[in-house]
């Protein structure tokens, strides 16, 4: 028979859709609307889990997110998601899942057998022992408890699923769709305000889908309906279902994840993503989240069938399911009768009612009793039986602290407890609020909180349904308020025929006939984890009586749950123990997320390409269509080198240098840094962030310029050209551009306002193109043969306005290879014209792109460094032997008053060399470290290291630029450069290889 | 009470009501000869090294909350000695050493796992820098090794080498001795240690002004009232500039929230460390089954122990970007702590301008592996009144000379 | 994600907004006059301050004017925003009309 624990009618369910599912490989029916955990107890099935530490079999024990046990491995293959709730998948057709962490089968688990020595394993074991060897514990124990180790399986490989990202402002964000977030949105949305609510279930209504209640002498979903109906019609109001605000961050900035497609089991798309995150700012913020029914703490209180019972409840009249055919009810509280008269009103029998309380009073009292449900009060459970389900319990006369007297046993397949209730004040104390017991509803309930929020309902403690009406409407009315918005709707208050309870009596612990600890019967306090009371005493006793190191030392509160049923049970335990007030020992902090969020989601789209901007300059194509070798360069892709059919790097490069050396070479400098500086202090602002002079540079000339931190460490280098008296045009380096503009405007800004300076980034506006090598000039006469390009005309370290074939140039006679160089600047919509253009002029010259790694080739002949490469933020101009580019006459310049330090005076500073190896084949690797005396014990001292090491194809050996301890005293000296296992013989030289003269620069 | 399997079946037999307290709760003394501020790893190793290695067992460790509730019960257990600069190499790779032994010295298990640490290189620059720190580290006599992308995957199979990653992994260095340990167990351990040996943990107590008479520190003023001592030491990470200004000097350094998550615990998947600097993150897998995920740190100065969440998310690209098939996990907790960061991105160990006075901070994001190492140096140094050798660079007047020790310029600056 | 007022813009989010640091150290006029001691106090002393704390933000993704800020170092709270030059008390910050 299929679904024999259905009820013939009600719920939410939609009974004209049936639904197939499996279930560790065996295939069930279920309805829509049901969740996977409704639907197996539908079907009698409640052992779906198994425990971490001692593998005992559990069950299905609430109906959402606070779900402890009941975790499952969805599908299969690379959609496999491990860890669900049972509680909170909704079936779809086809659904498959499994139990996690059990071997061979949920039926029967090997490691079980934990079980059998769990006297061994008390709380905390593993600090006491495995420990005498330690390639024991490496190769054995700690691998063991690996495996042992971990719920469900990551899938196999990348996630087929598309993710988004939403970020929206709002006046009144509600979280929670029960009874108070229904009525404070609607009252705040009347206002007109732009309002947001959201609820982690697929239907709003909260908890009144649960019960049968009355709101205005009509069903309360039919308030629902109208709530939520009227809602949809306001044009400000968004409403997210299966959507979970996870996070309260500073400012009311609220984070929620919303699951678009998981309910249909459907693969999803970009434009139809499986998750979304919402980031959300919010004027004004309601929490209504409800509460959390706690168990009881009682001896074996977790075999399969054993349920709080709001959940036994929901399932009866929200789901249409019974979980159980004979149940008994073990309460403090007589709130709980209800779900006891539920389950009997649906056809169960109610076997008893279980009250530690002496004599209990009330309305549903008096209906227990008049259903003919034996009332047992001043009892409490001592033992339960059953192996993988519960089979009945033991009572015993209950005095408040010590059980006496005779033993009863009842027969039961469905135990339901309720311990009283918890709100759920996650967000609240997410958003730094403080919180307070309040000993007569034996809960936490938020106090002050320092954001712009209110909790309302059962999130506040207030349970009655009554109560949440009258406060959400409150609460939402003034956030409209609060967030600028006058006077709403007249809600009148709420009537709803609740009968009136008592609060819970507490009962943190019930004790047995025997010691907590004593016996083989076990007090679970954290279901997921295994934690018991026994753990909690035990940790108490070795001075762990802080609850942090309580929950820690035990894992108390550590599990897929956190600890949403146990916390306050393990904390009253705690409190119980260290005999202190609950207050006085202090509960934990709640941190983000509220419940688990995929990381999938968290990432969103910003992958691959849109991890980080990719910047690209006008002449990509045309690299991309040479099939060039691309590097990343701070965010920019550069063309490293340009192979030609067969060649490998080195072949390229070759050929490349040689080029450049004896003919002509091209290369895309498009992505230097470049700073438009004007205004009439402009050269006074470059004096004192250069280290040299710039008052004098005649307009029309370049000079290359230092920059300095102020603590004296070489930061920045490039060109800079007077445009006019009062007019710069500067260039950085490629990966500086953005952090040399943002100091330059700081100490304009902040530390010399009175200076006329204003910066432009001009980076996008240029691309710039390297003619290099002897031939440059004939390519530039070709491309205007007008102009006069003679080193007469247009000197070295000069620029000149030029007409080319399409636009206006700019072009700067610097070099940074050493050869004859113009540097062609045009506005950057012409950079792929002017390419081909030069390309065109060039290639009877034969001209030859040339990328990043001849570049560094070129310039480390020469003996250019690279900042960054060659100086890592702890290099002065003087130890890169350029203190001809320090002035002297300054008075001051960023980094000046930082070389007269100790430390930056001293002799034995790291300074720049050159370096040759003894075998010119040999090319160093760089970051090769120098050393003086390979065979001598380790540590071996170190003198310094080798930043740059090319093939110079041009020179006929390798060359290698390095820094090393008094480097300019040791020319001549011969040291080892050791790498990575092998060792080469250098030769201290001065750091320049090619054309020491510079003769070649002019042409 | 010695701790072995045997204690354990031992104690089964009654009921584990017999095991003793790992550290007492006593009352404060009057005077003692140190007084250490911050009852977390650091403050713990310094007093059980005052008592084990200099016989100075008239100790109080002063801890305003519970024992290792800041950054020791915070951090992502990284474990590792590959730094660049030899100063540090050899301060780290002391430090690696003693929590190599640390569990048999103790008696305590703090489940050590040494599953090698690979610092990821996703640019050229990367790579050399790698090489360089390698080649570093080997000479100074630290494991290390290169890996090219292919033995990247071979080490760790689900890491993504792609060419198609925004920034592709070319290489990593591999410390096979670097891995991760159990942070609550280190700050437990080391407490029963120090308690074993005479000293007094004093939860509970916060410090609420340092005495000093003629230039001289002479005791604490605290939330349990007056506590004399000969010497004081601070060691109180996130806090050390609160505690400089009550004491009258100043520090070089900044307070910073720093983050870090972890999944549902999963079974085993990734048997190493990896760490990435360049798209800031770092992820282990614990004992427990949880993915350990380090992030940034927040751009602005906090003490609130909290930071923003696209810190987070960020680091979450990142991670989903290396690890695809980590994308349909999910992330459980999340939460933050608060180090101190100097500009050199090195810690300071140091004599203080006042006499008496000691201060260990600074250790920004790297803290906890050099748990053992620091309290190692920092008694000496109070027991000495003089650095040992190892710590003699990491002094506070290295501002003024500008003999920094920047680990910011080496890939291996943080975690 | 902090919310933060541009004293030019507006509340715009942190992301478009680097910080800089402690506010108001400015740069000794005459820095070889100052001891390496004075020096090394600008270079890299700070008072890194639990509670209010007066620190320099730079609107980088947005106007790109660096201006101050009071904002607690422990809630993340902002007093206010003000503009380079100014210095106005906690209270004066705490009474100003935010730039809406």
């Amino acid at each position: 028979m299929t679904q024999p624990f259905r009820i013939k009618t009600g719920g939410r369910i939609h009974r004209d859709r049936p639904i197939g599912f499996s279930f560790n490989g065996k295939d069930y029916q279920g309805y829509e609307g049901d969740t996977l955990a409704s639907a197996l107890l539908a079907n009698g099935v409640h052992l779906v889990a198994r425990s971490f530490k001692y593998h005992r079999p559990r069950g299905i024990m609430t109906a959402g997110a606070e779900e402890p046990n009941a975790m499952v491995q969805l599908d299969t293959g690379n959609r496999t998601e491990p860890n669900l709730k049972a509680t909170q998948v909704e079936l779809f057709d086809g659904l498959t899942a499994t139990s996690v962490n059990c071997w061979p089968s949920i039926n029967f688990d090997v490691q079980a057998v934990n079980g059998m020595f769990h006297k061994l394993f008390p709380a905390g074991f593993y600090y006491k022992t495995m420990m005498s060897s330690p390639n024991l514990w490496h190769k054995f124990y700690e691998p063991m408890i690996r495996k042992a180790a971990g719920w469900g399986k990551a899938p196999p490989g990348p996630d087929p699923d598309f993710y988004d990202q939403m970020h929206v402002y709002c006046d009144v964000l509600v979280v929670g769709a029960g009874p108070a977030g229904l009525a404070a949105a609607r009252a705040a949305a009347s206002s007109g305000a732009r309002v947001i609510i959201a609820d982690e279930q697929s239907e709003f209504g909260g908890c009144l889908l649960s019960l049968k209640r009355q709101i205005n002498g009509k069903k309360a979903l039919t308030w629902v309906n109208e709530q939520v109906a009227a809602l949809k019609a306001e044009p400000e109001v968004t409403t997210l279902h299966r959507t979970t605000i996870f996070g309260y961050y500073d400012q009311n900035y609220l984070v929620a994840i919303e699951r678009r497609r998981d309910h249909l089991g459907l693969p999803s798309t970009p434009a139809k993503p499986k998750q979304r995150i919402w980031h959300i700012r919010a004027e004004q913020v309601v929490l209504a989240t409800g509460s959390h029914e706690r168990p009881l703490v009682f001896a074996d209180n977790d075999r399969p069938g054993t349920m709080l019972a709001e959940a036994v409840k929901s399932y009866v009249n929200r789901f249409g399911v019974l979980s159980g055919s004979r149940a008994v009810l073990f309460t403090n509280n007589d709130r709980a009768y209800e779900a006891a008269l539920d389950f009997h009103n649906a056809g169960g029998k109610v076997e008893a009612v279980v009250d530690i309380r002496p004599a209990p009073t009330g309305k549903l009292v008096d209906l227990i009793k008049e259903c003919g449900i034996p009332l047992q009060t001043g009892q409490a459970i001592v033992a339960t039986h059953g192996k993988k389900r519960v089979t009945g319990v033991d009572i015993m006369p209950f005095d408040g602290t010590n059980v006496t007297g005779a033993r009863t046993s009842i027969p039961c397949d469905l135990l339901m407890t309720s311990g009283g209730w918890s709100p759920v004040v996650h967000l609240h104390s997410q958003a730094q609020g403080k919180l307070r017991y309040v000993d007569e509803k034996a809960c936490f309930i938020p106090d002050h909180c320092p954001q712009d929020a209110v909790s309302v309902g059962g999130a506040n403690g207030d349970f009655s349904i009554a109560k949440c009406l009258t406060t959400g409407i409150e609460a939402g009315m003034q956030a409209a308020n609060l967030a600028g918005f006058g006077a709403g709707l007249d809600m009148s208050e709420a009537d709803t025929d609740e009968a009136t309870v008592d609060y819970p009596t507490p009962c943190w612990l019930v004790p047995g006939e025997k010691e907590i600890g004593h016996g083989s019967a076990k007090h679970f306090v954290d279901f997921q984890n295994d934690s018991t009371a026994a753990d909690i005493k035990l940790a108490s006793r070795e001075g762990f009586r802080s609850v942090e190191h309580m929950k820690r030392y035990t894992l108390t509160g550590f599990g897929t749950d956190q600890g949403k049923t146990g916390n306050i049970n393990g904390l009253a335990i705690l409190a119980q123990t260290n005999k202190k007030t609950i207050p006085e020992t202090g509960t934990t902090t709640f941190r983000p997320p509220y419940t688990s969020v995929t990381f999938g989601a968290l990432a969103g789209r910003e992958l691959g390409d849109f991890s980080d901007p990719v910047r690209r300059t006008p002449m990509h194509d045309w690299h991309c269509e040479q099939e060039a070798v691309f590097e990343d360069v701070g965010q920019w892709k550069r063309p490293r080198y340009f192979p030609k059919a067969g060649e490998d790097m080195l072949q390229a490069v070759n050929r490349e240098c040689l080029a450049v050396r004896n003919g002509v070479g091209v290369l895309d400098a498009t992505t230097l840094g470049k700073i438009d500086v004007r205004g009439k202090d402009a050269a006074e602002f470059l004096n004192r962030v250069y280290t040299n002079a710039w008052i004098n540079l005649p307009v029309g000339s370049c000079r290359y310029g230092l920059m300095c931190g102020e603590d004296g460490m070489v930061y920045d280098d490039g060109v800079t050209a007077r445009l006019g008296e009062h007019h710069f045009h500067m260039t950085t380096t490629t990966g500086g551009a953005a952090t040399v503009y943002e100091r330059l405007e700081d100490y304009l800004q902040t530390e010399w306002p009175d200076l006329d300076v204003w910066l432009t980034s001009v980076t996008e506006q240029w691309a710039t193109i390297s003619v290099a090598g002897p031939k440059a000039r004939l390519v530039m006469e070709k491309l205007n043969p007008h102009h006069d390009w003679s080193n007469d005309a247009f000197p070295f370290m000069t620029f000149q306005d030029v007409a080319l074939a399409s636009c206006q140039a700019r072009i700067f006679r610097i070099s940074f290879t050493g050869e004859l160089s113009f540097e062609i600047n045009v506005p950057s919509r012409y950079g792929r014209a002017v390419w081909d253009a030069v390309m065109a002029a060039g290639e009877a010259y034969g001209i030859t792109p040339y990328g990043t790694e001849t570049m560094h080739v070129l310039r480390a002949e020469k003996g250019f460094i690279i900042v960054g490469q060659d100086t890592d933020a702890t290099q002065t101009p003087l130890d890169l032997g350029m203190d001809w580019i320090v002035s002297k006459k300054k008075k001051d310049f960023v980094g000046k008053r930082s070389f007269s330090r100790l430390d930056t005076t001293k002799k034995d500073r790291k300074q720049l060399v050159g370096l040759l190896t003894e075998n010119p084949h040999d090319v160093l690797d760089e970051g090769a470290q120098i050393i003086a005396d390979e065979t001598a014990p380790k540590p071996i001292s170190m003198l310094g290291h080798v930043t740059s090491s090319y093939w110079s194809e041009a020179l006929g050996h390798s060359i290698a630029l390095a820094v090393v301890k008094g480097g300019p005293q040791r020319i001549g000296e011969n040291l080892t450069a050791w790498s990575l296992g092998k060792s080469h013989k250098v030769k201290v030289v001065a750091p320049i290889f090619y054309d020491k003269e510079s003769a070649r620069r002019d042409g | 009470m010695r701790y072995s399997a045997f204690a354990l079946a031992r104690n089964a037999l009654s009921y584990h009501e017999n095991w003793p307290e790992q550290w007492r709760s006593p009352e404060p003394k009057r005077e003692y000869d140190v007084v250490i501020i911050g009852g977390g790893g650091h403050g713990l190793a310094t007093a059980y090294y005052l008592a084990k290695e200099h016989g100075i067992t008239n100790v109080a460790v002063l801890e305003k909350g519970w024992l290792g509730g800041g950054n020791t019960g915070r951090n992502t257990t990284i474990i590792r000695s590959n730094y660049l600069w030899d100063e540090s190499a050899h301060l780290y790779e002391h430090s690696l050493k003693l929590f190599e032994g640390l569990s048999q010295d103790l008696n305590y298990n703090i489940m050590l796992s040494q599953r090698g640490v690979m610092n990821l290189a996703h640019t050229l620059q990367d790579v050399r820098d790698s090489v360089r720190r390698v080649n570093a580290n080997n000479l100074n006599g630290i494991d290390a090794e290169w890996l090219n992308a292919e033995e990247v995957k071979e080490f760790c199979p689900i890491i993504n080498i792609s060419k198609d990653l925004r920034y592709p992994i070319m290489g990593a260095t591999l410390q096979r001795r670097a891995g991760v340990g159990r942070h609550d167990a280190v700050a437990w351990g080391l407490a029963r240690g120090a308690d074993r040996q005479g000293v007094d943990i004093l939860q509970n107590c916060e410090v609420t002004s340092i005495l000093n008479e003629n230039g001289r520190v002479s005791g604490v003023e605290t939330s349990r009232g007056t506590i004399r001592a000969k010497k004081v030491a601070i060691c109180v990470a996130g806090h050390s500039s609160v505690m400089a200004e009550m004491a009258g000097f100043r520090l070089p350094v900044e307070s910073h929230a720093l983050q870090a998550l972890v999944s549902e615990p999963i079974k085993p998947v990734h048997d190493t460390v990896v760490m990435s600097n360049a798209v800031h993150v770092y992820v282990s897998q614990s004992d427990k089954g949880e993915l350990v995920i380090g992030a940034g740190v927040d751009g602005y100065s906090s003490y609130g122990q909290r930071g923003s969440f696209h810190i987070i998310e960020h680091q979450i690209n990142a991670l989903v970007e290396m690890f695809p098939i980590f994308s349909r996990l999910k992330m459980m907790r999340t939460w933050g702590g608060i180090v101190d960061t100097c500009p050199d991105a090195s810690p300071i160990v140091s004599l203080t301008p006042i006499d008496g006075l000691y201060i260990n901070c600074g250790w920004g994001t790297g803290g906890f592996k050099a748990t053992p190492g620091s309290g190692w140096v920092y008694a000496w140094t109070i027991a000495k009144n003089e650095p040992h050798s190892l710590n003699a660079p990491f002094r506070l007047d290295r501002f003024t000379s500008g003999a920094l020790i920047d680990e910011h310029g080496a890939a291996a600056v943080a975690h | 994600m902090l919310k933060i007022t541009c004293p030019w813009c507006g509340p715009r989010i942190e992301i478009e907004f680097k910080c800089g640091g402690e506010a108001h150290i400015a740069r000794p006029e005459n820095p070889d006059a100052l001891s390496d001691e004075e020096w090394a106090d600008f270079l890299f002393m700070r008072a890194n301050t639990k509670g209010w704390h007066r620190e320099r933000w730079n609107h980088v993704h947005g106007c790109r004017q660096w201006f101050n800020a009071m904002r607690s170092t422990v809630t993340h709270e902002f007093a206010g925003t003000y503009k380079i030059g100014e210095k106005p008390s906690l209270e004066e910050l705490k009474n100003w009309e935010p730039i809406e």
